[in-house]
């Protein structure tokens, strides 16, 4: 089980994995989480579902070099198998129960950053195809940076790049974009941010601006993933959430994005540390 | 006279140097020691031990054997009634049970039926593998039931139900989300109480001999559901042994700021994921000066796992010493090695530093007022005694109770207010074919207790399946 079937770096320090692990496929959904250990001394690492094929029995991971785990992740080879994969976690995305009287009247902008571009994936290929017009935005520092554009172009309506230094598309922020879309009149019902943190934080800020809800997901520590650990705390509407189980998803308005930040920092120096180490 | 010798005293690891270490506390008896110890048993008609065990262990003849020196026979009398003897010697409460009825004890000192149990099983997974591997083995029944058995949750609970099943031919499979089987054993309780590959593993490893299956990283109410195994999968029954697995805060102001962690988390990093040992990437956060707050055996372990890391700790809780609900041994244990015990002391805040850190917990004093429902006076607040204490890292030890996963992915599955299944005395919950025990029914309680309810519950689920 878990064997690696393709691996490909999207960047130098970005790589796709489809892995075989049936069970989860079978029930992955659009907006779910897994977990993978990669050995027997890893630790047990979050990654959003980017993709799953219930007929094949595999799922998409896509995984950027952070830390030693994620590197010992990203070191793998098509044929080696992970120690464990295991999921789907979380919540399915809000769309997935909605009525297709509520789907009728939805249109959707997502706001992807970086490595949060492959999660946005599922999400706008299940919208897509369920006839609901979908706009992607696509942030990255550069251009080398982008990843999953032809097929995030091949489920979406319109998408727009932009990268920080301007080397594609729009030269700013993806925040900057959505302003942009707006002046020019395009109008949706629903944002989804996924990225960094901070980039949800200010996706939140610019949405509240135009009036728009948005969701976020939330890419907090874990453990177990099942509602044990409570490392994934987060206040959402000033009360205390476990992203694990009451997640990943919420309500950006009411997220604490600054607490979350904080805490999603708690072991900088030990894994600053491990990754040192790595290798040694 | 065999009662004139008095209880054979158990060596144990210096205080000073384990507190430095993970390595086990407690060194148990030596064979001589157990033999001179299992002579002091008086062997009564009526033997008051067995009926206080919850797995109904028959101590007396067991002991017999080690008292002949055969302590494979004895090992195969303990493997009649429990799977997980080399556990239960370590973390049972003896005192309030098997020792607390011994008759020994009434005038003098109990026989020390935890440590003995504990020799046998040692002794069984170390110089007697062999023998009581093979004696197992062929006393193990091949699968000739058709019916198959789902257990859900590999900890004290399942395992106990598991291998009662297996023993009478069911084909039995446990589904355990994490990646080691084991439940609370593995992520819960230190390696210096109960070492993990020694005493776990090996102990599993016997209930992987009588037949039982284990499929790691399946969490039933996610990857699959309990209608999904008895529907597409052929499962004709499911036993829910899932514990009691979340934690608890106090919900005071604070509680979000970095350096505080549920004792669950801080625990799991540690025991399951190995933080203590380099050669594992685990980071884990114990800090300079520790406050773990609760009185519970939970509590102790995550302040002797501190203490353990590197930092001075201090436990505290809003009752007295006398009403703290962890075993003698840990409080004990605790106060050796160096941990700082301030009863009727109960937070009210969590304070920052500049960088959202902890800094220090704002506590207040207790008194004992009135005793509650449960008969233990209750603390009240002493008012105006607040105070400060440092600290650069919070622990809640403070309970924990059942994971939801399952009953709110399962129709017709009752549970109570406090988020416990619904189940009867036998096991049999509100869903036919579905039976539940241990923590996931009763809260935590203790890893005997659990094992009883899994064995009831294989009792009544061998009963429906000859229904059917």
């Amino acid at each position: 089980m878990f064997e690696i079937i393709q691996k490909s770096m999207l960047t130098p320090t970005i790589c796709k994995m489809v892995v075989s692990a049936p069970r989860l496929a079978g029930a992955a959904m659009p907006g779910q989480f897994l977990i993978v250990r990669a050995d027997e001394k890893g630790e047990r690492i979050p990654l959003t579902i980017s993709d799953y094929d219930r007929k094949e029995g595999t799922v998409t991971i896509v995984t950027q070099i952070i830390g030693a785990s994620t590197k010992k992740i990203c070191s793998m080879e098509t044929g080696e198998r992970f120690a464990d994969v295991v999921g789907p976690l979380g919540n399915a995305s809000e769309f997935i129960s909605m009525t297709p009287e509520k789907l009728a009247q939805t249109r959707v902008v997502f706001i992807a950053g970086g490595v949060g571009t492959a999660p946005v994936y599922p999400q706008a290929k299940w919208l897509h195809a369920h006839g609901v017009p979908v706009d992607v935005i696509v942030g990255a520092k550069t251009r080398d940076l982008l990843i999953y554009r032809e097929e995030m172009a091949a489920v979406c309506d319109n998408l727009f790049i932009c990268t920080d230094d301007g080397s594609e598309g729009f030269h700013g922020m993806v925040t900057g974009m959505l302003e942009k879309l707006y002046a020019e009149g395009r109008k949706y019902t629903n944002a989804v941010a996924i990225g960094p943190m901070i980039m949800m934080k200010f996706a939140t800020l610019t949405c509240r601006k135009l009036s728009l809800p948005v969701i976020v997901s939330l890419n907090t520590l874990m453990v177990d993933g099942t509602g044990m650990c409570g490392a994934c705390r987060v206040s959402v509407g000033g009360k205390t959430r476990f992203a694990c189980v009451d997640g990943p998803e919420f309500d950006g308005y009411e997220v604490d994005f600054d607490e979350a930040m904080r805490r999603q920092g708690q072991y900088k120096t030990e894994e600053k540390e491990a990754l040192e180490n790595y290798g040694k | 006279m065999a009662n004139r010798i008095p209880r054979v005293p158990v060596r144990e690891q210096d205080p000073k140097v384990r507190a430095t270490n993970f390595e086990e506390v407690c060194y148990g008896y030596n064979a001589e020691e157990a033999q001179l110890e299992a002579s002091r048993c008086l062997h009564c008609k009526n033997p008051r031990c067995v009926g206080a065990c919850p797995v109904s262990i028959k101590i007396p003849d067991f002991i017999a054997e080690v008292a002949k020196g055969d302590f494979v026979e004895a090992a195969c009398i303990i493997a009649q009634d429990s799977s997980l003897p080399a556990v239960c010697g370590r973390v049972c409460p003896q005192e309030s049970q098997c020792e607390g009825s011994c008759i020994l004890g009434v005038k003098g000192e109990s026989v020390a039926i935890g440590k003995l149990e504990r020799f046998v099983a040692d002794y069984a997974h170390g110089e007697g593998r062999d023998a009581f591997r093979h004696k197992v083995a062929t006393t193990a029944y091949p699968v000739h039931q058709k019916h198959k058995v789902a257990i859900i949750g590999s900890g004290p609970a399942g395992l106990a139900c598991a291998a009662d099943l297996a023993k009478w031919g069911y084909d039995v499979t446990i589904f355990e989300a994490l990646h080691k089987a084991g439940g609370v054993l593995e992520y819960g309780i230190p390696e210096f109480r109960l070492p993990k590959d020694t005493v776990v593993k090996s102990e599993i490893d016997i209930v992987r001999t009588l037949g039982v299956k284990i499929e790691l990283d399946v969490i039933v109410g996610k990857t699959v559901t309990i209608d999904s195994l008895m529907d597409r999968e052929g499962f004709e029954a499911v036993f829910i042994g899932t514990g009691a697995g979340l934690p608890r805060f106090m919900g005071i102001p604070g509680e979000n700021l970095c350096g505080v962690f549920s004792a669950n988390e801080f625990l799991t990093r540690n025991n399951l994921m190995k933080a203590f040992r380099s050669d594992y990437l685990t980071p884990i956060h114990a800090g300079k000066k520790v406050i773990v707050v609760g009185g519970g055996n939970v509590a102790m372990d995550a302040a002797r796992t501190a203490l353990r890391l590197g930092a001075d700790t201090t436990i505290v809780y809003r009752r007295t010493e006398v009403e703290l609900p962890a075993r003698r041994e840990e409080v004990h244990h605790a106060h050796e090695e160096g941990v700082d015990f301030q009863m009727l002391t109960n937070p009210v805040e969590i304070l920052s530093d500049e960088k959202g850190w902890v800094r220090a917990v704002r506590c207040i004093r207790m008194e004992l007022g009135e005793p509650d429902a449960s008969g233990r006076r209750s603390p009240v607040p002493v008012e105006g005694s607040e105070f400060e204490i440092a600290a650069d890292t919070v622990i809640m030890a403070l309970g924990t109770s059942p994971n939801p996963l399952i009953s709110r992915t399962t129709a017709g599955l009752e549970t109570t207010r406090k988020g416990c299944l619904v189940a009867d005395e036998e096991g049999a919950t509100t869903r036919k074919g579905v039976f539940a025990g241990g923590d996931a029914v009763t809260g935590a309680a203790t890893v005997i207790l659990a094992m009883g309810a899994g064995r009831k519950a294989a009792k009544a689920i061998d009963e429906y399946l000859k229904s059917l």
